[in-house]
């Protein structure tokens, strides 16, 4: 009954949703705004449930992690935000977690976007047993990032052998990616779309198996 | 007060943190655990200033009896009822609960299904922008528009009928000309964030202070 009911409203809301492609109305409204409200209720919960209660509220109540008043203090001064007088004083829980993140993340990013990708592009051309288009896709890979990144340098003009013939290769390089890349979207989506059809004639309406 | 404490704060975290990264030491072993226990907390917090934000301007639309009111219903009472709901029957972390409950229904029955719907909307969408975009007007979007069409009829069944060539040239062009660009493109924004991160670090970038209070 429940798992009935359940397929039944997702059903309804899901033709909700699709009747923006005619209009839009007020049924489409009202599923828009019902998500905005129950994604933001869900996060208040979830939140709760596993940061707020589990790493402040029980140590707090247990009376033996008194330091924890330093991140809940800090914390709370986020909402001196609605008082204008002093909401210059949300500042300060925004500074620490903007000062420590953006520490902890800069070893991080030297690590993972740049030196992991500059690694991953300092492959062997040529090994025993490659086959032939391993190969070609070793070259193009290592000639094209080369092609692509003399394309995003800015400072010097795409002019002469090096950088204007280098600039060219790396636009036909970046153009095959975008294109890929929206393929694949492309494909993404529509498989998204076949499973909410699936839903609606399996599920639902018992038309395919 | 205002400005400086504020910069002086993000300075000494950064500085801090990119320290400890470097100096695996007792001491900045313990900066960092501390850091992983208050910063979750910390966050957890900057939920109430965007639920703040949203009460606040729905709960005037509806004062106001602005173009649509009705529908601000539908965002502040479920905004308030998940949470009322879910300390009724305690969320569990799967997304949902151990056992059925109206949270669960809410969350499985309409959340999943519209966030789902809304994301395979944009199949139609972007059907009608492929067909603005592939139009073989130069010769490099003669370009994206193939290798578009190679990976996408490589990863349908369909794609095999042509021989077994397109799915593989489909995944030749995602391994090797497609990484490229990708990597290129990666390490751009790699620098970039660097370069962000070092100059919020030493104030240069101050527009995370904002106007409040000026």
């Amino acid at each position: 009954m429940y798992e009935t009911i359940g397929i039944w409203v997702g059903a309804i809301f899901t033709l909700a949703i699709y009747s923006f492609l005619y209009k839009e109305n007020s049924i489409y409204r009202l599923a828009e705004h019902l998500v905005v409200g129950i994604s933001a209720g869900y996060g208040m919960a979830i939140t709760y449930q596993i940061t707020i209660k589990p790493r402040l509220v029980d140590p707090l109540l247990s009376g033996d992690h008194w330091i924890l008043l330093i991140p809940g203090i800090l914390g709370l001064l986020y909402i001196t935000r609605f008082i204008p007088r002093i909401s210059w004083m949300s500042r300060y829980p925004i500074g620490f977690y903007m000062g420590t993140a953006m520490g902890v993340g800069f070893p991080l990013t030297m690590k993972a976007r740049v030196l992991r990708q500059l690694e991953g592009a300092m492959v062997p051309l040529y090994q025993s047993g490659m086959a032939w288009y391993e190969v070609t896709g070793n070259v193009v890979m290592i000639l094209g990032t080369l092609a692509a990144l003399i394309y995003f340098f800015f400072s010097k003009p795409h002019k002469g052998l090096f950088f204007g013939t280098g600039s060219k290769i790396g636009i036909w390089v970046i153009m095959v990616g975008f294109g890929a890349t929206f393929g694949f979207t492309v494909m993404g989506r529509i498989s998204l779309l076949i499973g909410r059809i699936q839903y609606l004639l399996g599920d639902w309406l018992h038309v395919i198996e | 007060m205002k400005r400086t404490v504020p910069l002086m704060i993000v300075m000494v975290g950064g500085i801090l943190m990119i320290l400890q990264y470097f100096i695996p030491h007792q001491i900045s072993q313990t900066v960092l655990a501390y850091y992983t226990d208050w910063a979750p907390i910390i966050l957890a917090f900057a939920l109430v200033l965007g639920v703040g934000s949203l009460t606040r301007i729905h709960s005037h639309k509806i004062r106001r009896k602005a173009k649509n009111w009705q529908y601000s219903y539908a965002v502040l009472i479920p905004l308030f009822g998940m949470p009322i709901l879910a300390h009724i029957w305690p969320a569990s972390l799967s997304g949902g609960m151990d056992s059925p409950s109206i949270f669960h229904f809410l969350f499985m029955h309409v959340q999943v299904p519209i966030q789902a719907t809304m994301f395979s909307l944009l199949a139609f969408y972007i059907a009608s922008a492929a067909f603005r975009a592939f139009r073989a007007k130069s010769a490099l979007a003669t370009l994206l528009l193939l290798a578009a069409v190679v990976v996408m009829l490589g990863q349908v069944p369909i794609g095999e009928l042509f021989g077994r060539w397109l799915p593989e040239t489909g995944l030749w062009i995602l391994r090797y000309p497609n990484l490229a660009a990708k990597r290129a493109i990666m390490l751009g924004v790699g620098f970039g964030m660097l370069a962000t991160n070092l100059k919020i670090i030493f104030g240069v970038e101050r527009n995370w202070l904002g106007g409040a209070g000026k």
